[in-house]
């Protein structure tokens, strides 16, 4: 299981045909506290791109898009009571939503750990 | 992931305040910087918007124990002449005549419509006026200022000045140390003194709800006066995240915002500025129009909103009504640090204006409860001695 990255800061980690999607430890930083996240409904059909979740900081909303294509299976509902679990674990307990993947090739546009690692570099 | 408006790609915080370039700094630039402040664009200034503790923890550390505000982007200016008080109330509906030397007070530049054009703070000296005036709308105010009491007063700039807010409950514990007259100063007073050997403009005011300071420092020493402040063990960096947030658990008005040239001061609930007198003589801009709304009461009414659950109503949220009617929209609207919950304000039909009033918000395309609440929705804790 390894995880891939996109250029909005999504993360994807795969489990057979299953994505557990999430943000970013970067995209934690940059929001600040999150005070709210709105998840997709269970059994939405989303395609690559389409609005997954909504997360609120003190100051903002952020979109975060589909990664990948697929019908939403499960949500964090942790994150309801806890939504300040995506900056204390983005990539653990923090994750949003775990998607049925539809096109598993769409997994091959990602960036892994370390080109996302330069990717964040780039943007100073 | 990306800033919900104009679906540009993820950016940061950058343009957390809508806006892309900062042609200004101010001279506590390289303090913030120093302090590792995330810097964005604002009203033409590149200023903090945090630092590395966060607006969540800024925000409360301002209301336990003190922080620091660079404030210096807004506008400090002097008007001088024959009666300066008398003067000004041609422009504002304040009653700055009735300032004794010494007393601040809150008003706003109308128009002949009787909205409202920026909102200010007059201060009485003994020779002039001590004005401080919104950074996004400085040059209009020093224009109408200046064309506006032409020939009667002269009106300058003070841009060789720094001004920081040192607010909270330990703010005067902590200025005291540097100037134990701070201590008796009333809410909205004003006094020039030394803060560390250094000749400042002192008030006893701000704008988070909590008690505090506001001090003018001459520019080429702020930094100084800035540095020895958060050296002390009760004082932090507070970005415009938290001030923002602040302002508006008081229930305080953001211009551009909750006041634009469209919203009068009686929609906005400002009627508390217009004294009797101001009311019986007019002599501002709109008079006439603000005079009769006052009489007839307004459409209108910016009203405290307390959206349910977590999820925070932003600015431009449309307001319904319990039959799906849109009546309104969000001016502010925010997650509230101290309430632990989100906090907005906006503007409701009159027959909708009550506290507890029931409306939704369409956040997002669903309909989400809402009630109506009181203003401030953190307790206010000026001192008045």
């Amino acid at each position: 299981m390894s995880i891939k990255y996109t250029e909005d800061h999504e993360w994807v980690s795969v489990d057979g045909d299953v994505a557990t999607i999430g943000i970013s430890d970067y995209a934690q930083q940059q929001l600040g506290d999150v005070v709210f996240v709105e998840v997709p409904e269970i059994g939405a059909d989303l395609n690559k791109g389409d609005e997954l979740a909504v997360v609120e900081s003190v100051k903002a909303a952020s979109e975060v898009y589909a990664p990948v294509a697929g019908e939403v299976l499960e949500v964090n509902e942790e994150l309801e009571g806890t939504p300040s679990l995506v900056n204390d674990e983005a990539l653990g307990q923090g994750w949003f939503a775990k998607i049925k993947i539809s096109d598993a090739s769409e997994l091959d546009q990602l960036m892994d750990d370390n080109a996302y690692k330069a990717y964040i570099e780039g943007l100073g | 992931m990306c800033k919900r408006r104009g679906r540009t790609r993820f950016a940061g915080m950058r343009d957390i305040m809508g806006e892309t370039t900062a042609v200004n700094r101010t001279v506590l630039y390289d303090l913030h910087i120093e302090q590792g402040a995330k810097m964005v664009p604002f009203a033409g200034y590149d200023m903090p918007v945090q630092y590395p503790l966060g607006i969540m923890k800024e925000h409360l550390h301002t209301r336990e124990a003190a922080g620091l505000f660079d404030v210096s982007h807004m506008g400090q200016v002097v008007i001088s002449g024959d009666n300066p008080a008398k003067s000004i109330e041609k422009l504002v509906p304040g009653d700055i005549q009735a300032l004794q030397p010494g007393e601040m007070r809150y008003t706003f530049f109308t128009n002949e419509e009787g909205g409202i054009l920026d909102d200010l703070i007059v201060t009485r000296r003994e020779k002039d006026l001590f004005v401080v005036v919104n950074a996004a709308c400085k040059e209009q105010d020093i224009k109408i200022l200046t064309e506006g009491l032409a020939g009667e007063a002269t009106v300058t700039e003070l841009a060789d000045r720094a001004l920081v807010a040192l607010q909270g409950p330990k703010a005067s514990d902590v200025l005291s140390r540097y100037n134990p007259a701070v201590s008796n100063m009333l809410f909205m007073t004003y006094q020039e003194m030394e803060i560390d050997g250094i000749p400042c403009f002192v008030t006893r005011s701000g704008y988070t709800g909590e008690d505090g300071y506001e001090i003018s420092i001459p520019a080429e020493k702020a930094a100084d006066v800035c540095r020895k402040l958060l050296a002390e063990a009760e004082v932090e960096a507070i970005g415009l995240g938290a001030r923002d947030s602040l302002r508006l658990e008081a229930g305080l008005c953001l211009y551009g915002h909750d006041l634009t040239p469209e919203t009068t001061p009686v929609s906005a609930g400002l009627l508390w500025a217009i004294s009797k007198r101001r009311r019986e003589e007019g002599g501002f801009p709109g008079a006439d129009v603000i005079l009769k709304e006052i009489a007839e009461k307004p459409a209108m009414k910016r009203v405290g909103i307390l959206p349910e659950g977590r999820a925070p109503a932003r600015e431009h949220t449309e307001i319904a009504d319990m039959d799906g009617n849109i009546v309104g929209e969000i001016t502010s609207g925010s997650f509230g640090p101290s309430m632990e919950a989100p906090v907005a304000m906006g503007y409701v039909p009159l027959a909708l204006s009550a506290s507890g009033t029931e409306l939704q918000l369409i956040v997002r395309g669903k309909a989400r409860a809402a009630k109506v609440a009181k203003m401030p929705f953190v307790e206010q804790r000026y001192y008045r001695g």
